[in-house]
């Protein structure tokens, strides 16, 4: 059924829906002009992933190659960041470690968050004590730091990039969960919620396809805030020995070995790689940001 | 108020218990027997007696809710049973450690509250001048820089810059000394770990304090303050920054569990004897018992902050008190 103008009164119902069904890159380039700052850090994030995607054609050297002959050598022609105390190239290194990074930074950042996703609205379209109980199941999870909680996870799975992922993700599913279950609370009285449970659809269909979509800008605005936190987390760990193992090129672990001992005679060792690791955490959380401005009307003002 | 403190201080008792419940149950999802892996990792030969011993010190052959009741009971007593690795008491070990960690979990929290404040007003009342962007920028850097690459850029930077000046490079000690012993051996060793971990939090505070400030000044008692022709600076100190700080001491609590975290890392990084460093290493040695007793520590440090924050809420804003 379609309305027409007049049957609403003064309301212009299908100028609203013009507006609303802009073409997408015209609301595109309204969201680029609304956020500009959004609109830079996404062209980044975009060319990290190209980065990662293409590090094997992109790196110059073997990331793994050491070169004997030139240890700890200056960022020069050659080797334009320099090379570590193995004589592997750190540019190339830098290259390789995008792919560590953004590999288990998206990864655990799409699980914790869709895990969080689907538990949240379970427990906000079951309600009742089912909910009670889930909230302060929840409440104990986020009784423990991040970190705390990943170190549990590495002590008993053990090292490795499986099981990084394991220890990041699992930490981000409460965090999650709390956030969408709020939201999923106004939905579960929503009139399609109850139209679907007349159909007799089961409780796994209706979370699934009738709730949980409607969850999305929670589930986004939580999603990128963990993109940033899941980089730094890895590097982290890795930094700690605890993380990705070498040889394996990623950004915590190169600063692991020789960042320190070679503090004074190489201090390239210590910069770069560091120096990946905040550009890109720069880049994923003002990317959040826009994204939460963007999703979130209630903080739009400030 | 009391009544407040009552309920709240009673909601930490489950979350508490719940927690020791979690960090009982993962270290029980190690796969295999903790004795058997802990006598075989040493390589040697070993026997049935041998590991019944074993079970018998870490009580892993009682029932499994005979052991839960155990470590509750040890947990209220403080008495954290014997790590695995060392074979000393858990308590003796992390007293040695305490007071170290201790003190740079509290000078970085002074430093990024001493910081964050002040800078997070100038910006506000400041708002789009030059001033507001160096502070902006200023903050967003810290929040997206590890606090173990600042610290490494620190030693980086204390090495080349003392061998420069003094012609011998420099690092600060690290045998720890009381700050009531030998002020200055203590300063100088442990401001470079607050800065490391304290950037952070001064970055998340002051960003706080500007924006919880820039939405009580638009506020209309602050026109009416205005209005009367009240003196600006006593408009700011006195009516928009006391309202302005219940979301900044939000963010302080919060970001207290950051800082642990941060101090796990930054820890190893100037080689400190925390803490942070004995998690790792305990990590590291598959030394579960001592594990289970720092993630154990943390989380009722981390629970109790959160306590005292959320008195402090109450304390401020009445309104909580009695919803």
């Amino acid at each position: 059924m379609k309305l027409s103008a007049a049957a609403v009164g003064n309301v212009d119902i299908e100028a609203e829906l013009a507006a609303a069904r802009l073409p997408f890159f015209k609301a595109f380039g309204k969201w680029v002009r609304q956020q500009p700052l959004g609109a830079a850090s996404g062209i980044g994030v975009i060319a990290m992933i190209l980065i990662a995607i293409f590090a094997p054609q992109l790196a110059p050297f073997d990331p793994v190659a050491s070169d004997y002959a030139r240890l700890a050598e200056a960022p020069g022609v050659e080797y334009w960041l320099g090379t570590d105390q193995f004589g592997r190239d750190l540019l190339s290194r830098v290259i390789w470690g995008a792919r560590t990074a953004l590999f288990i930074g998206f990864t655990s950042a799409v699980l914790g968050a869709t895990g969080g996703l689907v538990l949240g609205v379970t427990s906000a379209y079951f309600g009742g004590l089912f909910d009670l109980l889930f909230q302060r199941v929840m409440d104990v999870f986020l009784a423990f730091p991040l970190i705390i909680m990943a170190l549990a996870v590495v002590a008993i799975f053990g090292t490795g990039p499986e099981n990084v992922i394991i220890a990041i993700t699992i930490p981000f599913v409460p965090r999650c969960a709390r956030v969408v279950r709020s939201g999923a609370l106004t939905i579960r009285e929503m009139p399609y919620v109850d139209a679907a449970r007349a159909l007799g659809y089961s409780h796994t269909r209706i979370i699934l396809r009738h709730m949980a979509p409607n969850c999305m800008a929670p589930y986004l605005i939580m999603l990128t805030t963990f993109l940033g936190q899941a980089i730094l987390l890895e590097a982290s760990l890795s930094y700690l020995g605890l993380g990705v193992q070498e040889p394996v090129a990623a950004w915590g672990l190169m600063l692991q070995g020789g960042a320190e001992e070679y503090a004074e005679s190489a201090p390239w060792i210590a910069i770069f790689p560091g120096l990946a690791i905040t550009l890109a955490v720069f880049a994923f959380n003002l990317f959040g940001d826009s994204v939460r401005d963007t999703l979130d009307p209630k903080l739009r003002a400030r | 108020m009391y009544r407040y403190i009552l309920k709240r201080g009673l909601l930490v008792i489950p979350t508490l218990f719940g927690a020791a419940l979690l960090v009982f149950t993962l270290l029980r999802l190690i796969p295999g027997d903790i004795c058997e892996m802990r006598m075989a990792g040493t390589g040697g030969y070993f026997d049935e007696n041998a590991l019944e011993v074993c079970r018998e010190e870490m009580g892993t052959n009682q029932p499994m809710l005979g052991q839960f009741f155990s470590f509750v009971w040890g947990l209220m007593r403080f008495d954290f049973g014997i790590s695995m690795w060392t074979g000393q008491p858990i308590i003796s070990e992390i007293a040695l450690r305490f007071e170290l960690s201790l003190q740079v979990a509290i000078m970085a929290t002074l430093v990024g509250i001493i910081i964050a404040i002040p800078l997070g007003t100038i910006s506000a009342v400041k708002q789009n001048t030059w001033i507001d962007y160096v502070v902006r920028c200023i903050s967003i850097a810290g929040i997206a820089m590890p606090s173990f690459w600042l610290g490494i850029l620190i030693i980086v930077g204390l090495l080349i810059s003392t061998n420069y000046l003094f012609d011998s490079p420099w690092m600060p000690p690290i045998q720890y000394v009381p700050i009531w012993e030998d002020p200055v051996h203590n300063l100088s060793m442990l401001i470079w770990p607050t800065v490391a971990t304290g950037y952070r939090y001064s970055a998340v505070a002051t960003r706080m304090t500007r924006s919880a400030l820039l939405e009580v000044l638009r506020e209309d008692y602050v026109r009416t303050a205005r209005a009367k022709g009240l003196w600006e600076k006593l408009i700011i100190r006195r009516h928009a920054l006391k309202n302005a700080m219940l979301p900044v001491i939000t963010v302080v609590g919060l970001e207290f569990a950051f800082l642990m975290g941060g101090l796990v890392v930054t820890e190893q990084v100037f080689n400190l004897n925390g803490l942070g460093k004995l998690f790792v290493e305990s990590v590291i040695n598959n030394d579960y018992s001592l594990t289970q007793a720092l993630v154990m520590l943390v989380v009722m440090v981390f629970i109790f902050v959160n306590f005292v924050v959320d008195i402090c809420y109450a304390w401020l804003d009445p309104r909580i008190r009695y919803s």
